[in-house]
Order: structure tokens, then sequence, then C-alpha cells
């Protein structure tokens, strides 16, 4: 028997070792076999014990869409809500009780389709919440519609002709509204997944996590040009934290700023003059750039694209609540007697 | 009508006036919205109220905060009555109307009594004004104010005599006129001063400037009835012979707010409050984000749903969990409010109600979202619904309304309404310790406990909030097993949790008061109502009755479940007359639930009801008069009732 307190702040005392197995619910899985969701869930499992947070103070929280079935499975609480609204139930949540450790789980369409303008404003007041967005480009739990991360052009059920509308990048809109903690990940690669997951369960504040999930059934492969096992280190940029941007299997190449327009090195032999990773920038400038780069003339950058301190929503309403009582005692027959009264005897 | 031409400052003795008693008076100021109107009249409200006089106000504000000044949108109005005995209603129509400039008479006169006092701003009446409220001729001079008992008076430029000296140019004089005009009308009625001045030096102490110009403004206007011979006759209004004890004047928003905290001190669980600004309803959000000391929080949300969203997060959470809006926005957060029905969690919802469709008129008043809280939801889905009748009802209802959410795990529809909102009335301040605790308990962690375990008695599942250890669960908006809480399509099951939701909602029947009937058992007619038309019902009602006539009149606080006896007290009337602000919602559910013939009685105007107009339709119903038919006078800008 350990006690921790927990990057979060969450006092967690006697806490039990727990393990993987703790966290999983007696819920049968029921994804289509080989989506990949199973991966997410299984890294959040793994990951969960690391955060030495008792599961009664862990709650799972999701919206609607086939990502959103996530809290069946995972043995904390849970709440399985409507489409688009997880992060208010969860905003609501984390405000009245901050020393929850509180998820939510969506997906391209429940997170920024429907639910788009949650998203927008959990960010800018960030509040200690951990988003972690299923993007698979498709609308699974419907069959097969366009989503709003759906490829311009992309034939689908309700698209037989192609899309005639441009795709959300979720990271730029992360950026865009002021998120404090912006990581990708990709469901195949479950080492990069459950680090990514982890640092951002331990972050302060809002944290945005965009995994590429792949959809076996309604979009199969929409990341196998880069993610596949084989072509991962060739196609992908792996942002490290005060490290010169490499990639390549033998992190052969490099990326360098022309301007503001990113270059690829090919062989570049030295690390001089390639960009060397900050998330902490105070300025998202460098994350903003980065965003723009996507395969094929590019290796799609993964990982943390920001990470920085500021004061959380919950936080801070918490705070004014608790300068208020300690200035004035609350008084309620005081109150209700306050301006004007009169006596009638 | 009475036209006394600038005033010189030479001093005179002041005039004898002849004083008159008597038991009830009814003013409106009406001017531009940026005259200060609504200032005017909630000062002349507070000093009459701390006299004594029983009263009731209705405010009327335009839409658009900064219509065209002087244009006919951009007049703002207040009415208040006010009595030496118990009064309901701000009164079907003002003895007094004050008009501060041509648009405020244009939309107001048609409203005051036959040979009611007006006092108007003369200096006011120039040709642009007149123009802008599209006068043909000024009405001070062509006759048309015949039927009046006409004070026109220089206020703008006594107003600006008063202020000579002070550092302000002509603008920044000409917003003290309103209190000019209020202290004109304090000494009318003789009521004292310090009541306003108490307040302006509160209000405008860090600005000395617009204190001292508005205490000028003020004495002046006083002086100007003590010693001008405009007026022969100041009027007295004696005390109302009330109740012992401590009083302070409310409004319904207020007293919306203040109930809701009542709740939380008497429960003991934390407020949360979210909410999205919407008109009329704001100001119960203004009110709970300044009582963070009493543990409120308050999260202004994004959007309707985002507000809705954030209370049932909080109520999940174990906290008493609260949102309030308007019509469009309760229809907005609809299926969240479904969300909170099918997960069993314990929320309140305030719709203080305006008229619609739509955007409509949102300030103005109505009761036409009865059949939306009651039924605008997909699938079989019931909440509870209560409905506070006066400003000062909204109290006792907000803790009544967490009483039965959190007994029963169900949310419930608190129908206000912009006249009870921004209605006000004197309040017998209560003690917290006169009112029972309100009971709740989390789940206790027991031998096969799942969330859906039921109280036999009410029906309500147990309510278990994350940090609970041993409990984790999962919820949501899919159809649960009764009996371990795994998603299930069971249709057996999905029969039986429809009718045990339905059910708590039905159970609540053996909790609530049963429905109280003023006036004979049985007889001939009752007249049946709900929420904000209280005053104007119960009035008429007693005054029909003062005239020999068999009527009863009985109102709904509760509106699902309706309270058990209802149905016996419908059936011990020959008639049963139902007036309404909407098109007949009450009166579908009472023809539908209890095969009665009701009569309904309908006004859609977005203004309360007279109580002649319901006078009149008793009479109808009484077969003592032929049809009755609604009139809206021209140049009625607000109706009291
Ligand atoms: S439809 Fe696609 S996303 Fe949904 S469970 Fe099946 S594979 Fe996964």
């Amino acid at each position: 028997m350990t006690s921790t307190v927990s990057a979060n702040g969450l006092l967690a005392g006697d806490l039990p070792v727990l393990t993987r197995k703790d966290f999983v619910s007696d819920q049968e899985v029921r994804w289509c076999p080989g989506c990949g969701d199973y991966s997410i869930l299984a890294q959040m499992q793994k990951m969960l014990p690391e955060l030495h947070v008792a599961k009664e103070n862990i709650v799972f929280i999701s919206g609607i869409g086939c990502s959103s079935r996530f809290p069946y499975y995972v043995e904390t609480y849970g709440f399985h809500s409507i489409h688009g609204r997880a992060l208010t139930i969860a905003s609501g949540l984390k405000t009245a009780r901050p020393e929850l450790k509180v998820f939510v789980v969506t997906g391209d369409g429940d997170g920024l389709s429907i639910g788009g303008n949650h998203l927008l404003h959990a960010m800018r007041r960030n509040i200690d919440l951990t988003v972690v967005l299923f993007n698979n480009r498709i609308y699974g739990l419907t069959k097969g519609q366009f989503s709003p991360t759906s490829e311009f052009g992309k034939v689908t059920k309700s698209s037989p002709y192609g899309t005639t509308e441009q795709p959300l990048n979720p990271i730029r809109i992360a950026l865009a509204a002021g998120a404090t903690f912006v990581a990708r990940s990709v469901d195949r690669d479950t080492k990069h997944l459950e680090e990514t997951l982890f640092k951002a369960a331990q972050h302060k504040g809002i944290s945005f996590v965009e995994v590429y999930q792949n959809c076996n059934i309604f979009n199969d492969g929409a990341y196998a040009a880069f993610a596949e096992k084989d072509v991962r280190q060739e196609r992908m940029l792996f942002l490290e934290d005060g490290k010169p941007m490499r990639f390549g299997n033998n992190r052969e190449h490099g990326i360098r700023l022309n301007g503001f327009t990113p270059e690829v090195v090919h062989d570049a032999e030295s690390d001089d003059g390639l960009i060397v990773h900050d998330a902490t920038m105070a300025n998202p400038l460098l994350a903003n750039i980065l965003v723009g780069m996507d395969y094929p003339n590019y290796p799609v950058p993964i990982g943390v694209f920001r990470s920085v301190e500021a004061p959380t929503y919950d936080e801070l309403v918490q705070k004014q609540v608790d300068a208020a009582k300690a200035k004035e005692k609350p008084d309620f027959d005081a109150l209700l007697r306050s301006g004007e009264t009169w006596e009638v005897s | 009508m009475v036209s006394n031409g600038l005033m010189t400052t030479e001093m005179h003795s002041p005039p004898e006036h002849v004083v008159e008693e008597l038991d009830r008076v009814t003013i409106r100021f009406a001017g531009d919205s940026g005259d200060g109107m609504q200032l005017t009249g909630t000062q002349f409200t507070r000093t009459t109220a701390v006299f004594g006089n029983d009263i009731a106000t209705l405010p009327d504000y335009p839409a658009e905060i900064r219509a065209p000044t002087g244009s006919l949108p951009g007049v703002s109005g207040f009415q208040l009555s006010f009595s030496s005995s118990d009064i309901r209603t701000p009164g079907d129509q003002p003895d007094v109307l004050v008009a501060m400039n041509p648009a405020a008479l244009k939309t107001n006169l048609g409203d005051l009594v036959p040979g009611g006092l007006l006092i108007v701003d003369e200096d006011e009446f120039n040709p642009a004004n007149l123009k802008k409220a599209a006068y043909t001729s000024n009405p001070l001079e062509d006759g048309s104010l015949r039927g009046f008992q006409v004070v026109a008076i220089h206020i703008t430029r006594q107003n600006e005599l008063a202020l000579e000296g002070l550092p302000l140019n002509a603008a920044g004089k000409f917003k003290s006129r309103n209190f000019y005009a209020l202290g004109l009308i304090l000494w009318l009625y003789g009521r004292p001063l310090d009541t306003t001045v108490k307040w302006a030096e509160e209000r405008f102490g860090r600005s000395p400037e617009t204190l001292d110009a508005n205490l000028r403004a003020l004495y002046a206007g006083h002086a100007f009835g003590e010693t001008t011979e405009v007026f022969h006759t100041r009027y007295e209004v004696a005390p109302a012979t009330v109740r012992p004890g401590t009083y302070r004047h409310i409004s319904g928003n207020e007293a919306t707010a203040l109930g809701f905290v009542a709740a939380s001190i008497l429960s003991g669980l934390p407020l949360f409050y979210g909410s999205y600004p919407i008109t009329p309803a704001s100001d119960v959000l203004h009110e709970l984000s300044k009582l963070k000391s009493f543990g409120v929080k308050t999260f202004q949300a994004e959007d309707e749903i985002a507000a809705i969203g954030a209370a049932i997060g909080a109520a999940y959470g174990g906290h008493l969990a609260l949102t309030g809006t308007s019509g469009p926005g309760l229809a907005l957060k609809s299926e969240a409010l479904n969300l909170a029905v099918m997960t069993e969690l314990p929320l309140v919802v305030i719709d203080v109600q305006r008229a619609g469709p739509s955007t409509g008129m949102p300030t103005k008043t109505e009761q036409s979202d009865l059949l939306q809280a009651m039924f605008g939801r997909n699938g079989d889905s019931a909440v509870a619904i209560v409905a506070p009748c006066t400003p000062a009802d909204c109290f006792m209802m907000a803790i009544e309304a967490f009483r039965l959410a959190l007994k029963y795990m169900v949310p419930v529809v608190f129908l206000s309404d912009g006249y009870l909102g921004n209605g006000s009335e004197p309040w017998r301040i209560p003690s917290l310790s006169d009112i029972p605790k309100l009971d709740w308990e989390y789940a206790k962690p027991v031998e096969g406990w799942q969330p859906y375990l039921r109280n036999p008695e009410t029906g309500a599942r147990t309510w278990a909030v994350p940090g609970q250890k041993g409990l984790e669960h999962r919820i949501g908006g899919l159809e649960k097993s009764g009996q371990n809480g795994d998603i299930s399509y069971d249709p057996r099951n999905h029969h039986e949790m429809t009718l045990a939701r339905m059910g708590k909602v039905a159970n609540m029947t053996r909790d609530i008061p049963p429905l109280e009937v003023s006036g004979p058992s049985e007889g001939e007619l009752l007249v049946l109502g709900w929420g904000g038309t209280y005053g104007a019902i119960s009035s008429a009602v007693e005054a029909a009755r003062s005239q020999g006539k068999s009527v009863a009149s009985a109102h709904l606080r509760y509106l699902n479940p309706f309270p058990a006896n209802i149905e016996s007290v419908l059936r011990s009337y020959k008639k049963v007359l139902i007036p309404e602000l909407n098109t007949g919602q009450l009166s579908l559910l009472i023809r539908g639930m209890f095969l009665v013939d009701a009569v309904p009685f309908n006004k859609i105007s977005g203004q309360p009801f007279k109580i002649r107009e319901i006078q009149g339709k008793i009479d109808e119903v009484l077969g003592l008069r032929g049809p009755y038919v609604l009139d809206f006078p021209q140049g009625s800008a607000l109706s009291g009732g």
C-alpha cells in the first residue's frame, strides 16, 4: 500500500497498487474485430495505473459514436451521454468536483461536428480535462457517411459523387482555441500511444490528443500510407522535445525552416539548421507550422505539439469561491435582509 | 388642461393643498429607454413599500436596448399599484401617467383611465419629437387630451435650472430629469425623500457630481409640487394592514435566485448554476454569480445545451444542479433534459417564459411553454413541473423544486414567466429555520448494489457519485437493465423502465399539497389558473363573489403531477373556466386527462390579464352577459392586470 500524490494533485491515500486488469470492466467489448479502438482502450487501461489515482476518482465521459462506447469498458465511473455533449457534462462535473480526474472520449463527428462548439470553449477555458479524439475520418456507427475530417472528394454512402467540402484539422483547431496541451498519436503505434496518453493525463489544464484510428469497416487504411509499421519511420515525424527534428529509418532526414515554410533536408549530415522541437514555447507559432505538414509532401508530425502551463478554469472558479467564503462569512438571513427592509408590528 | 409656463425663481409662500385619501393608486412612468424610467419606478416602489403600502409592479421595457431616442419602439415603462389593502396585481389601468416625451404619451395614453392624471414634460413636445412619435399636431395643444387632467410641466428646463452651476453639459443635466419627476411624484403622494436619498448616496457615492445633480433634481421636483399651484390636491394612501414581521421588496427573479440558494443551505449541497444569457432569465444568473460566499458556482456556458450539460455533470457529481433559461432555450435543452430523465439525475430547469414562438417578444410575458415542458422531448419522458404564482412565491417553489428532484431523482421544470420574474411585491422575510431541511442521500455500497436499485416508496434510483469507492458504474442515454445497469434492449425491461421513470413523477402526487379552493367548495363556476395569473384571477373571483356570484377559484402550482384532489375539485362545479396567457394549454391537459369540458379563456398579447377581463369572462360563462371579447386599445404599451 502506498500513498501517492499524482501529477494532478489528487491525493490517493493508501492506494493499492493497481494494474491494467483493475481497469477492465465486465462488459463485453463490442467494436468490430480489427477496429483501432481496441488498441486505444488497451493503451488507456495500461496507462491508467501509472497515474496513481484511485479508480473511484476517475471518470470517463463520452458522447455518441463508436468511440463513445469506451466508458462501458473501463472499470471507473463512466457516463455515455448524448451526441456532441460529453465536454459540457465533463466541464460541469470538473467545475463542481475539481478533485476528480476526468477523461472525455470523442470522435471526429462527435467532437468536431455536432459538438464542435463545446470543444472550442472547453479549450479556451483551459478546464482540466483530458480529451481523446478518435479520428477515423468517417461516421462509423451510422454506417459510413463522410465526417468533418474526411478528405476532399471522398466517396462515401452520403457522397457517392465525392464530397465537396474541405476537412478540418483537429490539431489546428486545438491550437487556435488555445489548448494548453495538444498532441497526436496513432492506434498502430501502441508504445507511442500509451506514452502520449500518459503525458496528456499528467497535464494540468485541457489536454487534447488526436488519435489516428483505423475504421477497418468503413474507412480501412485511412492512415496506412504512413502509419503502418514498415513505413512509419520514413513517413512520420516523431516530435521529441529539445531534439532536432529527424525522421527516416536511420533518422537520416531532417526538417528545417525556410522562412515560415518547413523543408525536408534529405540525408542531413549535421543537426545544424534543423528545427529543434520545443512544445513549451508560449507562442504556438512552431506548432502552427508543424500542423500544416502532411503526407505525402512531408512526414506526418506525431507527438506533443504544445504543452504549456496556465491556470485552469476549475481551479480559478474554486479560488473565487474560497476567497469569497474567507472574506465574508455566509449569512443567509443577512442576505435576505440586504437592502431596504421595514418592520410591521 | 393646466399649463403653468416656466416657473420663475421668485419666492412665494407655499399654497395650501387639499389632501385626499385614496385606497389604491396605479401609476405608470413612461419615457424613452434612456430616460431612466425603470429607476424612477423602482425608487418610488421602494419608498412606498417602506411606507407600508401593499404594492405590485410591472416593468415593461423595449427589446432593443438602443432603439432610436424618442422613437415609439424606444419607450420604456414601469407600472406600479399601491394600496392600503391587499393587492395582487399592478393594476388594470393607470390612474396617473407620467410621460416624459411624445412617444411615451402615444404608446401609453390608451391605458390611462378616463379623467386620469397625465403629467408630461412639455419641453419634449417639440416638432422633432412629435414627428418621431408620428403626431401630426401637438396633443398638448390640439384638444385631443381633453378627457384627462393634463399637467404639462417644463421638466427639462426646470431641471436644468436646478442644476445650474454644476460642471455638467446639457446632455449630462438631461439625465437627471427622471429624479425631478420622481421628486414631484413622491411629493404628490406625501412620500418622504430619505429612501431615495440614501439609495442615491450608495449608488452614486463614487461620482459626487452625478450624486449632486440627481439629488438637486429630486429636491427641485419635490419643491415644485410643494410651492406651486399646479396641483390643487395631494393624495394619501394609508399603509396596509399586513402580518407582522420584517418585510422587503422582491422581484420574482431575485426570489428565484434566493430560493435556490436556500435549497442549497437546506440540503447542505453546493449549488451549481449553468446558464446562457437570455431575456428574461439573465437576472437569475446575475444574482447567483454574486453569491460565491455561499459556495455557489456559476458557469456561463457557450450555449443553452452546454449550460444544461454542465448542470447534468454537476448533478452526476452529487451537487445541487440548476440550469435556467427562457422558452427558446428550453427547446435547445430538450435533448439533454431527456438525458437527465434517462439517467435519473436530480436537476432543476428554470424557464422564465416569454412570448413565443421562436424569438417572439423577448421582453413580454406569456405562459406558452407548459406543453413544451410537459411533452417537448422524444420518447415517453416525464419531468415534474412546478409553477410559482407570485414574485415572492418563486422563493418557496424553488425549494420545492429541489425537494422533489432530490427525493425522486427526476428533473423538475420551474415555470416562471416574465411577468413574475420582473414584477415585484413586498415580501415578509422568512426564516430558514422554519423551512424543513431537504432530504437526500448518496448510494450506500451494499451487497448487490446496482445503479437502478429503487426506493420502494418513491421509485427513485440510488445516487452514486464519482469518488464513492466500490460504486464505480456506467450510466448513459441508452436504455439500461433495471436488474444490473448494463445496456439492455430487452423488450420487457424497456417497458418496465419506461413505466418506472414515469411512475416516479406520478408518485409525487402523494407528496404535494392538495389543490386549495378559495370560495364555495361547490357551485356554479370554478376559475382554474396556474402560475403568474394568480393575482388577476383571484382578484377577479373575489370581486365577483362580493357581487353575490357563486364563483370559486383554484390555482395550480404543481402541473406535473397535478394535486391528488384535482379531479374532485373540478367535478364540484357546473362549469370550469381556465384563463391562460396562451392558446389553451392547461385547458387541453384538463380536458384530455379528466374529460371535463372546461371553457378556455386565452390572451396572447404579451401582456398579463387585467382583472376586469377575467370578470367579463366570468359574467359571460355565468350567462350574465353576451360574449366577452378582449380589446386591445390603441396606444396601449402594457397592461397591468
Ligand atoms: S464501424 Fe469502424 S470505428 Fe466503428 S467499431 Fe467498426 S471498425 Fe471501429
